[in-house]
C-alpha cells in the first residue's frame, strides 16, 4: 500500500477522488472537517467576546468613527478570489493535472500574501493614526484578538500551502499528498468563511451601528 | 522493525520505547501512569483540605497556601486525574471494541498525550516557582487576573497546552469510530462504552475551543496588557464566566458519559445479559450530550442573568434528569432476571448506581433556580459534584481499569483485594460527602479556609475529613493490589471475564497489530453471538495478509516540548522581556518538528503474513 | 457486598438527610431555618424536591435491592445462561413519562419563585417609603450606602434593615466578585465589579441579629469577610437611621484616652481611608458607629482586647486585607504601640451615635 502511494500519478490514471482514495486520505479527510467544527466554535467566541466589548471604547474611537469599508472591501474581494482560486487547484488536482494546480495554488498564496499586507497596513494606521491599540481599551484588545487571530490563521495556512508546494514541487501528485493538498484548501475556504463574518459583524454592522 | 519478536530488553530501549510509541495500548499505559500519578497528587491536596477544615478556627496551614490547594486539586483531578484516566480507557478499549487495528491518527494520539503530560508538568511546576494558581479552579477573573505571582500563569499556560491534547485527542477518537469500524460493526451494533466515547469526543470537539478562548483572553489580560476582564478599562468580568461554563458544564459530561457506557458493558457481561433497551440507552447518551451545551448557565444564576434566562436554563437542566432516569433503569433491568457475578468491576457498578442516583438528585434540586440561591457556591454544590465526578468518574475508572486491566497488562487484578479496596473507598466516600450537602444548607460557603466555632459546623467537618482518609485507605490498597499483582498474579490468557464484546477476542494483552484478522460483526455484542451461534470465534472479514503498521516517532514528544519551553518563557517575559526569547526558542522547536513532520514522508512498516503465521505475539 | 448493605445505606441516608432538613445548625446562619422571605420561598422548593427526589430515591432502591437479593449468581448455577432481553417499550415510555409529569411539577413553582424573587425594585406607591441600600463588596468587608426617605447615609459591615417589608438592595463590588448572602433572610446574590450591577431584596419576618457571608472566592480572607443582619422594628430602623444621619463625627470623646485616640487616629491618617460620618468616600468601612459593629473584623467580639490585635496585627486576623501597612511608625510587624492602640480603641469603641445596636436584635430574639 504504502509504496504504491507514493507512485506519480498522471492525467486519467488515478482513483475519481484522489483525497479520499485511501484510508489515510479518509480519515484526514473527515479528521479536519472535525477540526474545523472545533476552530468554527473557538471563533464563535471570539465573536461573541467582540460583541459584548465593541462599544467599550472608552475615549478611543468608536467603530463607527474608526472603519472605513474601502479598504476592507477589497481585502475581502482579495480573499474571495483566492477561495475561488483554490478550487480551481483542486479541480485541476482531481484531473490529476499537476502543473495547473500548482499555478492555481501560487496564485492563491499571491492573493493571500496581498490579503495580509493589507490587513498589515489596516492595524498599522488604527494604531499610528487613530490611538486604537491592543491595550487602549476592552474594545481594542476585543478587535485585534478577533481580527488577529485570522490573520494568524491567515499566515499559518499560506505557511501550509506554500511548504506543501515546495515539498511536492518535483515528485507532483500522488495518493500520499493528495489529501494533503485537500485539506489544505479546505482550510483555506474556512479562513474565508471567517472574513466572510468578520467583514460583516465587524465591519458592516460597525460601520451601520 | 517488521518482526513482532519479542525479547528482553534494557530500561533504555524500554523507555525509548514508550517516548517514541504510537500504539494506542502503549499510550493508554502513558496515560494511566501519569494520569494515576496526578490522581494521587490531587487526593493528597484534597487530604490537606481536609486537615484544614477538621476542626473550626484551625491553623493548619496559611490562608494562601489553602487558597492554592483547593485550586490545584480540582485543577489537577479535572484535567490532569480525571481526563487522562478516561483516556486511558478509550485507547485501550475503544479500537478493540469496533475491530480496528488502532486509531485512526496513531501520530495524533502520541501528540495529544505529550501535549497532556507536559501541560500538566508546567501547571505543578508552580509549585516550585513561587506559589500555584489560587482563584479556584473555575478561574473567575477579575480575582484571577489580579492574582499576584506567577500562579495564574501557569494555570493558563499549562491548561492551553493541555487542553490542545485533549481536544486532539478528541478528534482522533471521532475518525477512528466513523472510518475504521469492522466489517459489520454498524452504530447500532457498537458497545455502549464506544457509543459513549463517540458523543464524549464530539463534546470535546465543541467545548473545548471555549476554554481554548477564554485561556487565551486571560493570557492577553495577564501577560500582553490587554483589558477583556478590567471593568476600568471598559471589560466585561462576566465574559470568563460565560466561556468558561460553555466549556465547563460539557465538560462533566465528557467525564461521565464514557463511565456511563463502560457500566453499562460491566454490568450486561457479568449480568450474563445483554444491554436492557440499547437503542434507548444510545437516545439517552446523545441526548445527555446535546443537553449538556444547553445549561451551562445553571452555573451562573447568582450571576445576575435575570429571571427570564434563569427560568429556562433551570428547566433546561431538569430536562436532562430524563435520559438519566432512563439510564439509571435501564441498568436495573440490565440485572434483573439475570446472573449476577459480583466480581471488582461489577462491584463498583453496583456502588455506582445509588451513589449516581443521590449526584443526580442534588443536580435537579440545583436546577431549581430560585432555590439555587441558597445552593449555590455552598458545600452543597462541593457534596453535589463530588457525587457524580467522584461516585460516577472515579468509580467507573477503578471499574474500568480492573475489567480492561488484562488487556493493559495480561493478568486479571486480585479479586480479593480489589474487595478490599472498594468499601473503604464506599463508605469514605459517602461520608466525606454526603454531610457536605447539610454543611451547604447549614451556611457554609464553599472554599473557605475556616469556618468559626459557633456556627454549628463542626460534626458535620469532622465526618468529612474521616470520610477523606477512609478513601485514602481504599485508594493505598488499590495500589498495592497492582503490586501485587504485578508480582504475585498468573498471567489470564484471552477472555478472563466471559465477555461479550470485540476486546475480549483478542489475547490478553493483545499483539501490537490487535487483530491478525479483521473479524466479521454478526450483531451486537458480537463475542456473545458468536459464543451463542458459533464456536465462540470470529469469523474474520478478511484473508491473512500483511499488516500495515506506523513507525514509532519522537516528533510528538519535540512538538510538545517546545510548546513547554514557550510556556516558561511567556510566564517570565513579564518580569523581564528576555525571556520573550525563550517563548520564542520554544515556538521555534514546536514548529520545525511540526514542519520535519510534514516534510518528511512516514509510510509506516508491514508485518508479514509470514511472521502472522508463526504465531509472533499471537496464539 | 450484600443487598441488605446497599437498602440500610439508603435508609440511613435519607434518615439523615430527613433529620437535618428538620431543623439543624445555627439558627443565625442555617438556611434550613428560613426566617425571611427569600429563604422562605428557597426552602418551600427545596422541600418539594426533596419529597418527589425521595419518591423516585425509594422506587429505585426497592427495584436495586430486590435485583441484588434475587438474581445474585447462587452455587451451583455459574452456567446458567438468563434470556436475552431485547428491551420494553412499554417500561421505556413509563421511566420516560413519569419523571417528565414530576419535573413539571417541580418547574412551575421553580419558575414562579425566580420571577417572584426578581421583583427588585419597589412598586409605584411604595417608592417614598421603600428602603434602599446600595451593597458594595470590598475584600474583605461590606460598604452600605442607604437612600431613604430622601436621606442618604452611610455604613459598613452591620446591615440594619426593618423587618416585615422587601429592603431593596443594589449589588455591586469595587476590586472582584463576592457574593452576598444571608441564608436564613434570602439566597445569594454576586455583587460584580463594573457594570453588571444585581439587584435583590430582604424581607425578614423576625427581629434578630442574622449572620451573612460572603459566597464568592474572592481572596485569601474569603472565608473571614462575615458581616451581619440587624433586623429591627419600623420603628427602631427610624430612630437608627435618624441617629446615624445626625451623628457629629468632631463630637470630642468624653475621656482623655479616647480624645488622644482621637488624635492619634488622625495623625496615622486612618481618616484617609476611613470616613466618619455620612461622606460616601469608602477606601475602608465607614466607622460612624463602630462601637456598636457586633463583630470586630466580621469575626472577632466586639471588645477592646480584640480590636488593639486587630489593630496590631491586621494581617494575623485578615490575611490579605488592605489595612496591613498602611499606618504606624516602624516595624511591619507591630506597626502601632500597645498604649497607642489601646487609645485608637478607647475612641473607636465609643463611636456609638445610636440607641438602636445588634444587642437590641438579639435581645429581642
Amino acid at each position: 500500500m504504502s509504496a504504491e502511494e507514493l507512485k506519480q500519478l498522471k492525467p486519467g490514471q488515478g482513483p475519481h477522488e484522489p483525497e479520499k482514495a485511501t484510508l489515510e486520505g479518509k480519515n484526514k479527510f473527515l479528521g479536519f472537517w472535525f477540526f474545523l467544527g472545533g476552530e468554527t466554535v473557538l471563533f464563535a467566541s471570539l465573536f461573541g467576546t467582540y460583541l459584548a466589548l465593541k462599544n467599550s471604547n472608552l475615549d478611543g474611537p468608536s467603530t463607527q468613527e474608526l472603519f472605513g469599508l474601502e479598504l476592507v472591501f477589497i481585502m475581502t474581494m482579495i480573499l474571495l478570489t483566492s477561495s475561488l482560486t483554490s478550487v480551481y487547484a483542486m479541480y485541476h488536482m482531481k484531473n490529476y493535472d499537476f502543473k495547473k494546480m500548482m499555478i492555481w495554488l501560487g496564485i492563491t498564496v499571491l492573493l493571500g500574501l496581498s490579503f495580509l499586507s493589507l490587513e498589515v497596513y489596516e492595524f498599522y494606521e488604527y494604531v499610528m493614526h487613530d490611538g486604537h491599540t491592543f491595550t487602549s481599551s476592552a474594545f481594542g484588545s476585543a478587535f485585534y484578538t478577533l481580527v488577529g487571530t485570522h490573520g494568524a490563521h491567515v499566515i499559518f495556512g499560506l505557511c501550509w500551502i506554500t511548504s506543501l508546494m515546495i515539498r511536492n514541487a518535483k515528485r507532483g501528485l500522488n495518493l500520499y499528498n493528495a489529501p494533503k493538498f485537500y485539506v489544505a484548501s479546505l482550510y483555506w475556504h474556512f479562513i474565508d468563511v471567517v472574513w466572510v463574518f468578520i467583514f460583516t459583524v465587524v465591519y458592516l454592522m460597525g460601520k451601520v451601528g | 522493525m517488521s518482526t513482532a519478536t519479542v525479547q528482553k530488553r534494557g530500561f533504555g530501549a524500554t523507555l525509548w520505547d514508550y517516548l517514541t510509541t504510537v500504539d494506542h495500548k502503549k499510550i493508554a499505559i502513558l496515560y494511566l501512569v501519569a494520569g494515576g500519578f496526578f490522581f494521587l497528587l490531587g487526593g493528597l491536596e484534597a487530604l490537606i483540605i481536609r486537615i484544614q477544615l477538621i476542626k473550626p478556627d484551625n491553623e493548619f496551614i496559611s490562608a494562601g497556601l489553602y487558597n492554592q490547594m483547593f485550586t490545584m486539586h480540582g485543577t489537577t483531578m479535572i484535567f490532569l486525574a480525571a481526563m487522562p484516566l478516561i483516556f486511558t480507557l478509550m485507547n485501550i478499549a475503544l479500537p478493540l471494541q469496533i475491530g480496528a487495528r488502532d486509531v485512526a491518527f496513531p501520530f495524533l494520539n502520541s501528540l495529544g498525550f505529550w501535549l497532556f503530560a507536559f501541560g500538566g508538568v508546567l501547571l505543578n511546576l508552580s509549585w516550585f516557582f513561587g506559589g500555584a494558581p489560587d482563584a479556584g479552579w473555575t478561574a473567575y477573573a477579575p480575582l484571577s487576573v489580579q492574582s499576584p505571582g506567577h500562579g495564574m500563569d501557569f494555570y493558563v499556560m499549562g491548561l492551553q497546552i493541555s487542553g490542545a491534547g485533549t481536544l486532539i485527542g478528541g478528534i482522533n477518537f471521532l475518525v477512528t469510530i466513523v472510518n475504521m469500524r469492522a466489517p459489520g460493526m454498524t452504530y447500532m451494533r457498537m458497545p455502549m462504552f464506544t457509543w459513549a466515547s463517540f458523543v464524549t469526543s464530539i463534546l470535546i470537539l465543541f467545548a473545548f475551543p471555549a476554554l481554548t478562548v477564554g485561556l487565551i483572553l486571560m493570557m492577553f489580560d495577564r501577560m500582553f496588557g490587554a483589558n477583556f476582564f478590567d471593568p476600568t478599562m471598559g471589560g466585561n468580568v462576566i465574559i470568563w464566566e460565560h466561556l468558561f461554563w460553555i466549556f465547563g458544564h460539557p465538560e462533566v459530561y465528557i467525564l461521565i458519559l464514557p463511565v456511563f457506557g463502560l457500566f453499562s458493558d460491566v454490568i450486561s457481561t457479568f449480568s450474563k445479559k445483554r444491554l436492557f433497551g440499547y437503542s434507548a440507552m444510545v437516545f439517552a447518551t446523545v441526548l445527555i450530550g446535546f443537553l449538556g451545551f444547553m445549561v451551562w448557565a445553571h452555573h451562573m444564576f447568582t450571576t445576575g442573568l435575570g429571571a427570564v434566562a434563569n427560568s429556562i436554563f433551570a428547566v433546561a437542566t431538569m430536562a436532562i434528569a430524563v435520559p438519566t432516569g432512563i439510564k439509571i433503569f435501564n441498568w436495573l433491568f440490565t440485572m434483573w432476571g439475570g446472573n449476577i457475578r459480583m466480581t471488582v468491576p461489577m462491584l463498583w457498578a453496583v456502588g455506582f448506581i445509588p451513589s449516581f442516583t443521590i449526584g443526580g438528585f442534588g443536580g435537579v434540586m440545583l436546577a431549581v433556580a430560585a432555590a439555587d440561591y441558597q445552593y449555590h457556591d455552598t458545600y452543597f454544590v462541593v457534596g453535589h459534584f463530588h457525587y457524580v465526578i467522584v461516585g460516577g468518574v472515579v468509580f467507573g475508572i477503578f471499574a474500568g481499569i480492573t475489567y480492561w486491566w488484562p488487556l493493559l497488562f495480561g493478568k486479571v487484578l486480585n479479586e480479593k483485594l480489589g474487595k478490599i479496596a472498594f468499601w473503604p473507598f464506599f463508605i469514605g466516600f459517602h461520608m466525606t460527602f454526603f454531610i457536605q450537602h447539610i454543611l451547604g444548607l447549614m451556611g457554609m460557603p464553599r472554599r473557605y479556609w475556616k469556618f468559626q466555632p459557633n456556627e454549628s459546623l463542626d460534626i458535620g467537618n469532622l465526618v468529612s475529613t474521616i470520610g477523606a482518609f477512609l478513601m485514602a485507605i481504599g485508594t493505598i490498597v488499590f495500589i498495592i493490589n497492582i503490586i501485587y499483582t504485578a508480582l504475585k498474579e498468573e498471567k489470564c490468557g484471552t477472555d478472563p471475564w466471559d465477555g461479550r464484546t470485540l476486546e475480549w477476542t483478542v489475547p490478553s494483552p493483545p499483539p501490537f497489530y490487535n487483530f491478525k484478522q479483521i473479524p466479521l460483526v454478526r450483531g451486537l455484542d458480537a463475542l456473545w453471538v458468536e459464543k451463542v451461534q458459533g464456536n465462540g470465534e470470529m469469523t474474520p472479514a478478511e484473508p491473512l495478509g500483511d499488516i500495515h503498521m506506523p513507525n514509532n516517532t519522537f516528533i510528538p514528544f519535540m512538538i510538545s516540548l517546545g510548546l513547554f519551553i514557550a510556556g516558561i518563557g511567556f510566564i517570565y517575559q513579564v518580569d523581564n522581556k528576555q525571556w520573550l526569547i525563550v517563548g520564542i526558542a520554544g515556538l521555534l522547536i514546536t514548529f520545525i518538528s511540526m514542519f520535519v513532520r510534514s516534510m518528511k514522508d512516514d509510510l509506516g512498516y508491514h508485518v508479514h503474513k509470514e511472521d502472522l503465521e508463526k504465531g509472533a505475539g499471537s496464539k | 457486598m450484600k443487598g441488605w448493605m446497599g437498602k440500610s445505606r439508603i435508609v440511613l441516608l435519607f434518615s439523615f438527610l430527613m433529620l437535618f432538613l428538620a431543623g439543624c445548625g445555627d439558627p443565625q446562619l442555617s438556611a434550613l431555618q428560613p426566617k425571611g422571605e427569600g429563604a422562605q420561598a428557597s426552602y418551600d422548593l427545596m422541600m418539594l424536591s426533596v419529597i418527589i427526589m425521595a419518591g423516585v430515591g425509594a422506587i429505585v432502591t426497592i427495584i436495586y435491592v430486590f435485583v441484588l437479593i434475587r438474581y445474585r449468581q447462587k452455587k451451583g448455577k455459574e452456567d446458567y445462561v438468563p434470556k436475552q432481553v431485547e428491551g420494553s417499550k412499554s417500561l421505556e415510555i413509563v421511566w420516560t413519562a413519569i419523571p417528565i409529569v414530576l419535573l413539571i411539577i417541580l418547574a412551575v413553582p421553580t419558575v414562579q419563585k425566580t420571577f417572584m424573587l426578581a421583583e427588585t425594585t419597589p412598586s409605584e406607591e411604595n417608592k417614598e417609603d421603600a428602603v434602599v441600600v446600595e451593597v458594595t463588596g470590598n475584600q474583605y468587608w461590606w460598604h452600605y450606602s442607604y437612600k431613604y426617605k430622601g436621606e442618604e447615609i452611610q455604613t459598613s459591615q452591620d446591615l440594619y434593615i426593618p423587618t416585615d417589608q422587601r429592603v431593596y438592595l443594589k449589588l455591586t463590588a469595587t476590586d472582584v466578585i463576592h457574593s452576598f448572602w444571608v441564608p436564613t433572610i434570602s439566597g445569594k446574590m454576586d455583587t460584580n465589579p463594573g457594570h453588571n450591577e444585581n439587584e435583590m431584596f430582604l424581607n425578614a419576618y423576625e427581629e434578630g441579629l442574622y449572620s451573612g457571608k460572603c459566597a464568592e472566592l474572592c481572596g485569601p480572607s474569603h472565608s473571614l469577610m462575615d458581616f451581619k443582619v440587624v433586623a429591627v422594628s419600623a420603628e427602631e430602623f427610624d430612630q437608627w437611621f435618624n441617629d446615624m444621619k445626625n451623628a457629629d463625627p468632631e463630637a470630642t470623646p468624653e475621656t482623655a484616652s479616647a480624645q488622644e485616640g482621637k488624635e492619634l487616629f488622625e495623625d496615622q491618617n486612618c481618616i484617609a481611608c476611613h470616613a466618619i460620618g455620612n461622606s460616601p468616600a469608602a477606601v475602608g468601612p465607614n466607622l460612624t458607629s463602630f462601637g456598636d459593629r457586633a463583630e470586630i473584623a466580621g469575626i472577632m467580639d466586639n471588645n477592646k482586647e480584640n480590636l488593639i490585635e486587630w489593630l496590631q496585627h491586621p494581617e494575623n486576623v485578615k490575611p490579605g486585607n488592605k489595612m496591613t501597612g498602611k499606618y504606624g511608625n516602624t516595624e511591619a510587624e507591630k506597626p502601632l504601640t500597645d498604649d497607642e492602640a489601646s487609645k485608637i480603641a478607647d475612641y473607636l469603641l465609643q463611636l456609638q451615635p445610636s440607641e438602636v445596636t445588634p444587642e437590641d436584635a438579639k435581645e429581642e430574639k
